[in-house]
């Protein structure tokens, strides 16, 4: 990796902020998504039957009036599935068609495939669907009191947390509750399925998770993996929601395709995607600490109960990122962390950027700021007094080392940048002066653990070829959903090549290519398919300059790649040239490239080992202020130091940082789920569930990347992930209103404010702090 | 008669589509320009905005997903393949968009592009505030804006003003099965409306259009009020100023902004520009929905609201027009020909407060709407009207009561508060609780105490 060390010359290198690949074709509208691909005469549009119940039995369904309406090619149920109705990605009995059992509110019973999705739609009110309603659990308190999980609880231990928490001078207990969030990307979920020769079948799926996509149709159509095909060029954002739900889209769309012979287009209006497919994880904490004279931790035991929905999904993975995040930045030396993935009657929420670690962090912000508040300290004070030390103490609940603890380092930097002492007492002075409105701010740290927590999953290939003309055709297992994943891996192979980014082709993600491929998910999409990548490009690059060697009759040793150019001593030809006598002397311009990531390991049994390769760090402070008549609230300022290790594209990651930010905003304040008492889901668009607008984005946001920080474990060019850590900053904007609240409160007033804090949950605990103050 | 209008500069002439297809529908599935996408169906995210322009009128942002393609009559209508220039030279909104690295994901890019493009033409400055009130309508899950708001105040406001030619329009379009009909004067309006009494009127379709684009519902017969001459008028005299009921928010809002500065800034907080582009007063009044956002503050300022049937004009007090849910006292062949409001006087103090989960494009949780005169310190007039608390929007006579005679102070704001509990009980929903609303509405009225009395002292968040 030595081109690394040294400034390329070359356009779109490493560590330059290249324009996103797609720049152009997005502002002209010339990017094409899946419902823009052209109309193949005779595709079919599907639609789905859903459940008007929580919990029910099916006693019968009566399909005939719905395939007689002119226009309606097939009407399928569970019945008509030719393979297996199943599609879990962890456990199993997971149906894209209920069978005999709805349990939710919205769950799929029947697929329509229509001529058009007008025919498609009308047809869905013809199915005539008799019930049996059941009781359904819409709770997580009922469904941890009935013990309904839909995997077993998970526990994580360390030391004695019971005598910890009586050794220590201090103990509180409380609880917290999260709520969960929709990922509304702007492109709803789609799928078009294509029929081809031999019964196999082409799938085009907004998904991040292409081999999944292909295994749940070989599944559901009872083929082999091999007879299925998936492609996705990209996506109109995903954020988790298109790692395992859209699977569940392409195997109806492919099973509509199978059934009809014609290609089917399955594309879900806004409402349908927010009733019918998985969101974050709501959350219930219960916290009992102990804790010494300075805040410092002594034993902590955490229940962590999450809304799983009715299947398992990927509930218990995200519920290990969870426990795994229970520490954020600080060390806890006895522990007891236990979750229960609760099963209930509502949709089965799935993955979504931060993957519990955000929640997990929840849970121990609101013990810290707890514990600050109940000794009338500082919580920064606290904060600091919990941080993992760099010898000792530095070792997390789950057992791993952290060995490139930069916590302290950053949150210091920052502090002295904002001047945060001044800008505390500011605050404060203002609350002197101020009667409705009061201010707060707080400093957000975060670590957060880089690698999916299951060590298999981090794995990633790549397919390079060189064409004779110098150009060359780059393909591997990431999936871009605007995240700039693309432009990124086209960068490493440029610099590898050390070839303008221009002679980069990115193609889009295809499993014919680069088969057995990981979701593109836990923030690795640049770390696993990157390394791969520069495998494969490498592996070429090394054969070229043998042939480079023989024609210069030169040791292989002599001869470098630099600025489109071959070297060796003072001749040198075009990297085009090289290529096509490369080709000419039969040596192959074409490989594959594969990384596993090394170090990691996780023991599921003694939920103990080393799951991440490295850790990222980020650091926040948010200034807010609420009107204590209303609960209207608002961020003012947000300032931002994030770990990117040695940026592999600054501008890319810059857009990642805010955007993470202010999604993170979005779930802490405005975006509330709302179900009501039958279990439906009554905010299921954008004029009843609100994600943050322009207006909202703090009017004084400013971002540091953090300077001179490799990662020092040799990622692809030292760079770090940066998809998921930012959201976490955004607590920073939930405990700034905590302590707005708190003023109302006076001293060591402890705010109960859950999330989201909209400004009826910010109402609610103002007047909860007033009654405290005032006779409580 | 076809629908005629220039799409992306070449003249259309349409005469078989279905006048119950939405412009969005239409540009996608039938003229192939996919650039503009749908999101949402409900005009809450821009995916699908675009940018229209009558022969007369100034550009306008819209969502496509609302509009049904007759209301592109005589329009010169641009998307974003439309923008581009004849050597497909980008244009300078797109090319801001690109050097900001504003786009990440490109679903939503191509409705701010379009916002923005239509905010150029306005010719009003580019500042910040200004950005976020034209994006107000446009969604984006991936940037967190901050690129996309320095990309607009980039570029200045040196746009080259389009000049759309004139297009001969048609008051009848039909495909056969529906029929749209579109009068030119009153009298045809209301003589149709009395023809056709069920027929849907058509205003800006904001509302009405969520059912082609949601229900995919079609509408049989329409009548659009959108050409009536009459009803596009705003008229002011001394006493009173006369707002067109056809009249769109956009064009309502200087003229608020005059006589009502705060019912003006309550207006700039109904849907988005796009859709206050298209939605028109009357229509608010005439959905009566109870979180309508007008019509408290046409209550509170004692507005009256001009009917007009087969048997003439009369006219309706906005305390008596709304009488049930989502109903008016407006018969069967009457129409809604205009708003009369008092002008206020110089010393009536008039109040609206908004309070929803999101600033902008947020349907309110509570509106409040107060007219008051304070002399000697004594509150000597005062009419109060509350959204979302009833069924209706509705004045609060309890609380009134409660203000009418009694010196303006803190306590006195604070027992009117309470009295509000005689006059609603408000429902709970996910906007908001009953408690909430109940808590909030009381609560606003000591906002209003302080902001009538203390206007150096901030009493919202928006003011810091």
């Amino acid at each position: 990796m030595s081109t690394a060390d040294r400034m390329d010359q070359i356009k779109g290198a490493v560590h330059t902020a290249v324009r996103h690949d797609s720049a152009e074709n997005h502002v002209t509208g010339r990017s094409v998504f899946i419902d823009d691909m052209p109309n193949v005469p005779g595709t079919l549009h599907g639609a789905l039957v859903k459940s008007p119940y929580a919990h029910a039995r099916i006693q019968s369904i009566d399909v005939s009036a719905a395939r007689d309406l002119p226009g309606v090619h097939a009407v399928l149920v569970a019945a008509d599935i030719p393979g297996r109705n199943d599609v879990a990605p962890i456990f199993e009995g997971e149906p894209i068609l209920a069978e005999g059992l709805v349990e939710y509110i919205g769950h799929p019973v029947a697929a329509i495939a229509a001529e058009t999705m007008d025919i498609a739609r009308a047809a869905e009110a013809l199915v005539v669907i008799d019930y049996v309603e059941l009781e359904p659990v819409l709770s997580i308190d009922d469904a941890l009191n009935r013990k309904s999980f839909t995997s077993p609880p998970q526990i994580m231990r360390r030391g004695n947390s019971i005598q910890g928490m009586a050794d220590a001078p201090h103990q509180i207990s409380g609880e917290v509750r999260c709520g969960g969030q929709d990922h509304f990307y702007l492109e709803t979920h789609i799928a078009l399925a294509v029929p081809q020769e031999d019964n196999d079948m082409l799938v085009y799926s907004s998904t991040q998770h292409p081999t999944e996509v292909q295994h749940g149709v070989a599944t559901v159509l009872g083929v082999p993996v091999n007879a299925v095909t998936t492609e996705i060029r990209r996506m109109g954002g995903g954020f988790g929601g298109k790692e395992s739900q859209s699977t569940i889209i392409a195997a109806l769309a492919a099973l509509m395709a199978a059934k009809t012979r014609k290609p089917v287009k399955l594309r879900l209006s806004r409402d349908d995607d927010m009733v019918i497919t998985g969101k974050r994880h709501d959350f219930l904490f219960r916290y009992q600490v102990g804790f010494d004279d300075n805040g410092r931790i002594e034993g902590i035991d955490i229940l962590m109960a999450c809304r799983a929905g009715n299947v398992a999904d990927l509930s218990s993975s995200v519920l290990i990122r969870a426990l795994c995040h229970a520490d954020n930045a600080y060390y806890l030396p006895n522990a007891h962390i236990h979750g229960y993935p609760c099963k209930t009657n509502t949709v089965s929420n799935t993955g979504f950027r931060g993957f519990g670690g955000p929640q997990g962090m929840v849970a121990i912000e609101t013990v810290i700021d707890h514990i600050a508040r109940d000794l009338g300290k500082d919580p920064d004070d606290v904060r600091r007094a919990n941080f993992y030390d760099k010898a000792d103490r530095d070792t997390t609940h789950y057992g791993q080392k952290v060995e490139d603890n930069i916590i302290m380092e950053m949150v210091d930097s920052l502090s002295r940048e904002i001047d945060y002492p001044a800008r505390k007492k500011a605050v404060a002075a203002f609350n002197q002066e101020n009667t409705v409105l009061k201010k707060g701010i707080a400093l957000m740290p975060v670590k957060f653990g880089i690698s999916f927590n299951l060590p298999t999953l981090n794995q990633a290939g790549a397919l390079v070829h060189v064409y004779t003309d110098g150009s060359v055709h780059l393909n591997h297992g990431g999936t871009e959903m605007g995240q700039g994943l693309y432009i990124k891996v086209a960068q490493v192979v440029a610099s590898t090549f050390q070839i303008d980014i221009d002679q980069v082709k990115i193609s889009s993600t295809n499993t014919a290519k680069v088969p057995n491929t990981s979701a593109t998910a836990a923030s690795s999409g640049s770390d696993l398919n990157g390394m791969a990548a520069h495998d494969a490009a490498t592996q070429i690059k090394a054969r070229m300059a043998g042939v480079a060697a023989d024609h210069f009759e030169v040791e292989e040793s002599e001869i470098e790649f630099r600025n489109n150019r071959i070297y060796a001593r003072n001749d040198s030809i075009s990297f085009a040239e090289l290529a096509q006598l490369t080709w000419e002397n039969r040596v192959s311009l074409s490989a594959t490239g594969f990384y596993s990531t090394p170090k990691i390991g996780w023991d599921n049994d003694t939920m103990t080992g080393r799951p991440f390769y490295y850790f990222s760090y980020g650091a926040c402070v948010s200034e807010v202020v609420i009107d204590t008549l209303t609960g209207e609230n608002r961020v003012l300022r947000t300032d931002i130091l994030q770990d990117c290790g040695r940026s592999l594209n600054p501008a890319i990651d810059l857009g990642q940082i805010e955007g993470a930010f202010v999604q993170g905003m979005g779930w802490l304040t405005m975006e509330e789920l709302w179900w009501d008492e039958k279990g439906a889901l009554r905010t299921h668009g954008p004029s009843t569930y609100k994600i943050p607008g322009s207006r909202d984005v703090p009017p004084e946001f400013n971002i540091h990347i953090l300077e001179d920080a490799p990662n020092r474990e040799p990622t692809i060019f030292r760079s770090k992930a940066i998809g998921e850590p930012p959201l976490m900053l955004a607590l920073s904007v939930w405990l700034a209103l905590r302590d707005a609240v708190a003023a109302v409160g006076g001293p060591r007033c402890v705010p109960n404010l859950d999330t989201p804090a909209t400004a009826e949950a910010v109402l609610r605990a103002v007047d909860d702090a007033r009654s405290r103050a005032h006779g409580g | 008669m076809p629908v005629r209008f220039q799409l992306n500069g070449v003249l259309i002439e349409e005469d078989d589509v279905s006048p119950s297809m939405t412009v969005l529908d239409y540009l996608r599935e039938m003229k192939g320009l996919k650039g503009t996408k749908e999101g949402c169906a409900e005009g809450d995210c821009g995916a699908c905005t675009i940018a229209i322009q009558s022969a007369l009128g100034r550009v306008k942002s819209v969502n496509a997903c609302l509009m049904l393609v007759p209301q592109l009559d005589g329009m010169s209508v641009t998307t974003v393949e439309g923008l581009s220039g004849p050597d497909e030279a980008i244009h300078p909104v797109q090319q801001a968009i690109v050097d900001h690295h504003a786009a990440q994901c490109g679903f939503c890019t191509p409705g701010f592009v379009m916002a923005l493009h239509a905010f150029t033409q306005t010719g009003e400055a580019l500042t910040y505030d200004s950005v976020h009130e034209a994006i107000a309508g446009n969604l984006c899950r991936c940037t967190g804006y901050r690129p996309i708001v320095d990309a607009a105040v980039s570029l200045g406001s040196k746009a080259e003003k389009l000049i759309p030619p004139a297009i001969e329009q048609t008051d009848y379009y039909t495909d056969g099965n529906e029929d749209f009909f579109a009068p030119r004067s009153l009298d045809q309006l209301v003589a149709l409306k009395s023809e056709h009494p069920d027929a849907f009127i058509l205003a800006g379709g904001t509302d009405l259009g969520m059912r082609a684009s949601k229900d995919r519902q079609p509408y049989g017969q329409v009548i659009s009020t959108a050409n009536v001459m009459e009803l596009n008028q705003i008229e002011r005299d001394e006493s009173s100023v006369m707002f067109g009921a056809a009249v769109n928010y956009t064009r309502a809002l200087p003229m608020l902004e005059e006589i009502a500065p705060s019912f003006a800034l309550l207006v700039r907080r109904i849907g988005s520009r796009q859709i206050r582009n298209l939605g028109t007063i009357g229509g608010n009044i005439c959905n009566a929905s109870p979180i309508g956002d007008t019509p408290p503050c046409l209550i509170a300022l004692d507005a009256v609201m001009i009917a007009h049937g087969s048997s003439g004009r009369r006219e309706i007090s906005a305390d008596d027009f709304f009488t049930d849910y989502r109903k008016t006292a407006l018969g069967p062949d009457e129409i809604l020909e205009a708003i009369r409001i008092p002008v206020p006087s110089p010393d009536l103090i008039f109040r609206a407060y908004k309070v929803s989960k999101r600033f902008d494009q947020d349907i309110s949780a509570v509106v409040g709407a107060y007219a008051l005169k304070i002399e000697n310190g004594i509150v000597a007039s005062v009419r109060i009207a509350f959204g979302g608390m009833a069924a209706t929007p509705a004045r609060a006579p309890a609380c009134e009561a409660a203000l009418m005679g009694r010196s303006w102070s803190m306590e006195t704001a604070m027992v009117a508060g309470v009295a509000l509990s005689e006059d609603f009980t408000p429902l709970t929903d996910f906007r908001a609780s009953q408690d909430y609303r109940t808590r909030v509405a009381s609560n606003l009225l000591q906002r209003l105490y302080l902001d009538t009395t203390q206007p150096d002292v901030p009493v919202e968040v928006m003011a810091l």
